[in-house]
């Protein structure tokens, strides 16, 4: 049943893809229909699921064999982690998938995209469902596929045909380690089946072994999710039409770096070094991510580098093994709510701005889109962690496993936070506050309700999924038979009291005061300022491209030359040299054939008395 | 006694003739040359107990081979004598050298060795003389090789045949055919001679026209070009100016 | 004597050979050959005699007989190159060249 999960949305991806322009009027409809029936589906198999005890909670559907000489199955894993992913991945698609018909009503091309959209669903299905690493990397393939081609989508535009090419360039390096992670998993224990890789299984492997799979499984995930040092794609994505930023560049398919980390779980709790490497990645990316926020004026990818940020805090919770799962994952599925509603908030001020992205050129849109403006306060209010909403819970979550695990991750995650205050707040005076800095034919107005009841529901989603997924720790105890339960469980409370809570609400609170002082008090300039050293480096994506040019492109131009050089030089150089000296010393030989019968006649005269006079030296005569 | 005497007055007149032959500029001449040195070969031939072969040099090649090398040379043009001057580089140079080092080693080679006393015939010719004792090795032990020689002789007359003949590709053109040649050219009548009603009428000037005017075409081209390269023309200008443009349209 | 006869031999045939080398004229060229075949005859005879066998002899006499032959059709082929040419100059046949 749930291979019906995958097979819809394909089956409407192919169809919208093959019968293309027949398609033209009716072929969103189908896009939505074929994600909301795998929704449905889904929902089916979650309480199926539920039914069952704690202990059968893992259900092996095997489909066929898919590489016999490997022994390898195609199956589907279907467990409490893969289900978290499939209804979010279902879910928060179909209300996209929705709010799509009206963004992209105006685009001639809307079919294609809902087949893409399509795509996207399928492949990310069968990368959280698939019962092991070959039938992940497929959908990982898929979902990078689908990324490229909706980053891509308005193709005419050199700007995103570079970005879609970026992305797909950096995501191929992710791709190498987890391809490499594989091999090695290969030849360490001779299966790729995630029900082969327990712990048991895995125990007899060296130290050394287990932490190169895990670097390996980490670069791979940190190519799909953005984290440092592979976060550059991630900013110029936001080429893709913003209803694609939200699905996959925000809520599903970044995410499936975590998904990874926390899938191959078992070889980052045997390794210390894999572990820690996660959480300092987590780290510095939430860091890096969050800085680049504070200075974007793109209201896009501003959204952007929060998104990099909040992964850092699910991959920092990722690493901290069982006890920081949980909250990762649910941070995940806060997030996957709450950042789809503003990415679609951030969509719908656009539709009504003329597809102005600039927030210095927003203003005062508060009374003008009054749902939109809610549903993004709500989103605002669940991602910088205001008490009782979602972000509250979550973050405060991974941040308190952090603080157990080590104080130095805890504190510079609070600091992250603080700084996620100060950023979320900016956007939020920037768009909706102060006065209007409106190019003169924009007239803003809300948006249809196709667009607006997905917002709504989303941030539904937003205020109550934190407090029903932690609270009684529902979502550790319902992975539990997935990833495990940590050996400490968590108290969970509804307001903590301890200091590094309050200490984190009081330094969000900080970052939104500062905000309001320099965008909600102080005069918004219509034109970006030039900003001190600071405010550049984070504009320039912390010279991430600038060292990544520097670093890779260069070199890698110069080696190439030096290989040209070397083959046109060296190796055709020789080639032709060694032709143009025999040709060359041909030419001046045949000299020696004048057609001249005398001239042969005295070189066989000189040969003869040269051969009588060796043969007198030699005695012979 | 008398052979040292034999040998060294015709040793000398064939060695002298020999270079004489490859140095005389006339090819009739270095003819006349190879014959005295082959008579001479065949008195030494004769004087070394070889009469039959003395005999042959003079038959064949005295008689018939330089019968043909002259019967040639006068197709060829006798008259015309070559010219000593070497074209290609260094070939004159390293041909004496090498000519010389190879006689000098050769030389070198028999005035080293010593023989012993010459055996002589005498015994080789000792059953029937000398003639029959020839004869008997020819027609047993060398019986095939003579008859090869009599393919050979057979092979090169049809060879010489075929070689020196040439196939008629055209019909012979007749009188007839010839003068309608002439009248349907541009120039039925003859070529004025030289020298008419010129002042003078040697063969390199050009005649002059009843109307005055000069006939370049009276004069040879070849005796135009030779006037114009030793600078032998006339004082008048306009001849000179004629003599001059036909050597020039000869050297087009 | 036999040496003699024989310096006399190897000195016609280097004339000869040297003659080769420096004339022009096809049919004088011929010419030094059948100097070079008779200074050869001249040695064969001179062996011929120094080891008391005849069948020196008869060396030469097949080189004559050959000797005519060849001249035959050289002779032969001066002529049909003088038709053609107008030149019997062998640096003149020069095309079968680089």
């Amino acid at each position: 049943m749930s291979w019906l999960m995958i097979a819809l949305p394909l089956l409407g991806a192919f169809i919208l893809l093959v019968f293309n322009r027949f398609t033209n009027r009716w072929g969103h409809l189908l896009g939505v229909v074929m994600s909301l029936a795998s929704f449905a589906v889904a929902v089916l198999a979650f309480v199926e699921l539920l039914g069952l005890g704690e202990d059968q909670r893992r259900q092996a559907v095997t489909l066929y064999e898919f590489i016999p000489s490997m022994k390898l199955n195609m199956g589907l894993l279907v467990d409490p982690l893969s289900i978290s992913f499939a209804l979010l991945i279902t879910g928060v698609g179909s209300l996209i998938h929705i709010y799509s018909i009206g963004y992209m009503s105006h685009d001639p091309d809307r079919r294609r995209f809902f087949s893409y959209l399509n795509l996207f669903v399928a492949a990310m299905l069968l990368l959280v469902l698939s019962d092991n690493y070959v039938g992940l990397f497929i959908g990982w393939e898929g979902v990078g596929l689908a990324s490229y081609l909706l980053i891509g989508f308005w193709q005419f535009k050199p700007s995103a045909a570079v970005a879609a090419k970026k992305a797909f360039v950096v995501n191929r390096v992710g791709d190498f380690g987890l391809l490499v992670g594989m091999f090695v998993i290969w030849t360490s224990f001779g299966s790729l089946a995630f029900k082969d890789l327990g712990a048991e299984q895995i125990g007899t492997a060296s130290n050394g072994t287990l932490t190169a799979i895990g670097l390996l499984l980490l670069l791979g995930a940190c190519g799909k999710s953005a984290q440092l040092p592979l976060q550059s794609w991630l900013l110029d994505a936001m080429e893709g039409p913003t209803p694609v930023s939200a699905l996959i560049h925000a809520a599903t398919m970044v995410t499936a770096g975590v998904y990874l980390v926390v899938r191959s779980g078992v070889f980052f709790e045997a390794s210390d070094v894999a572990s820690l490497v996660v959480t300092i990645v987590g780290v510095a990316t939430l860091l890096a991510g969050a800085i680049i926020g504070c200075a974007k004026d793109d209201i896009k990818k501003g959204l952007a580098g929060s998104t990099m940020s909040q992964i850092g805090y699910m991959m920092l919770g990722a690493g901290l093994g069982p006890a920081g799962y949980a909250f990762a994952i649910a941070h995940l599925i806060a997030h996957g709510f709450f950042k789809a509603d503003m990415f679609l908030g951030a969509g719908s001020v656009m539709h009504g701005m003329n597809d102005e992205v600039d927030m210095r050129k927003y203003g005062g849109l508060r009374k003008y889109m009054p749902v939109t403006f809610a549903t993004f306060i709500v989103g605002y209010l669940a991602i910088i962690g205001f008490p009782f909403l979602s972000g509250f819970y979550t973050k405060d979550g991974i941040i308190e496993t952090a603080m157990e695990h080590g104080a130095w991750m805890g504190w510079l995650a609070v600091l992250g936070a603080g700084i996620t205050g100060f950023y979320m707040s900016r956007m939020i005076f920037m768009t909706f506050f102060g006065e209007k800095r409106w190019d003169k034919d924009a007239h803003p107005h809300e948006s249809p309700s196709v667009m607006t009841v997905p917002l709504i529901l989303l941030s539904i989603g937003s205020i109550v999924l934190g407090y029903f997924l932690i609270m009684d720790n529902r979502l550790m105890h319902f992975l539990a038979p997935a990833v495990g339960m940590p050996e400490h469980v968590p108290v969970p409370h509804l307001f903590s009291t301890t200091t590094v809570g309050l200490s984190t609400l009081a330094l969000v609170a900080v970052g939104a005061a500062i905000a309001w002082m320099k965008y909600g008090r102080a005069q918004v300039p219509a034109v970006q300022p030039r900003g001190s050293f600071l405010t550049t480096f984070a504009r320039r994506d912390l010279y991430g491209d600038a060292l990544n040019e520097s670093l890779f492109m260069r070199p890698g131009q110069w080696l190439t030359r030096i290989a040209v050089y070397f083959d046109n030089r060296g190796i055709d150089g020789l080639v032709n040299g060694l032709a143009a000296g025999i040709g060359g010393s041909s030419g001046r030989l045949r000299r020696l054939q004048t057609g001249f019968a005398r001239t042969y006649a005295l070189s066989i005269l000189i040969g003869a008395a040269l051969l009588t006079g060796a043969l007198l030296l030699v005695g012979n005569i | 006694m008398g052979e040292t005497i034999t040998f060294w007055v015709l040793a000398v007149v064939s060695v002298g003739a020999a270079l004489s032959m490859v140095f005389n500029r006339k090819a009739v001449y270095s003819a006349l040359m190879l014959g005295t040195v082959m008579l001479c070969l065949a008195v030494l031939y004769a004087v070394q107990d070889a009469p039959f072969l003395a005999a042959v040099q003079i038959i064949v090649y005295t008689g018939a081979v330089m019968m043909l090398f002259l019967f040639v040379l006068m197709l060829v043009g006798v008259d015309s004598s070559d010219s000593l001057v070497e074209t290609l580089r260094g070939q004159r140079f390293w041909a004496i050298i090498a000519g010389v080092g190879f006689a000098a080693l050769v030389i070198l080679a028999v005035g080293n060795a010593i023989f012993a006393p010459q055996t002589g015939l005498a015994m080789a010719t000792g059953q029937g003389g000398y003639i029959r004792s020839i004869a008997l090795l020819l027609f047993t032990k060398y019986v095939f090789a003579f008859e090869i020689t009599s393919a050979l002789l057979i092979t090169a007359a049809l060879a010489a045949m075929v070689l020196a003949h040439r196939e008629r590709t055209t019909k012979k053109a007749t009188q007839k055919d010839l003068s309608k040649a002439r009248f349907l050219g541009d120039r039925p009548s003859p070529l004025p001679g030289p020298g008419t009603y010129a002042t003078g009428n040697a063969i390199d000037m050009p005649a002059l026209l009843p109307d005055g005017s000069v006939a370049e075409s009276s004069v040879n081209r070849y005796i135009a070009r030779y006037d114009v390269e030793h600078g032998h023309l006339p004082e008048d200008p306009k001849l000179a100016e004629a003599i001059k443009h036909r050597a020039e349209e000869e050297s087009k | 004597m036999t040496t003699h006869y024989l310096i006399l031999s190897g000195l016609l045939f280097a004339i000869g050979a040297m003659g080769v080398l420096i004339r022009r004229n096809a049919i004088v060229v011929f010419m030094c050959v059948e100097l070079m075949l008779n200074a050869c005859n001249l040695a064969f005879v001179t062996f011929a005699r120094q080891v008391g066998n005849l069948e020196g002899q008869i060396i030469a006499f097949f080189v004559m007989v050959v000797a005519a032959a060849e001249v035959v059709v050289g002779l032969a082929i001066i002529v049909t190159i003088f038709r053609t040419r107008r030149s019997a100059s062998v640096d003149d046949a020069n095309l079968l060249k680089y």
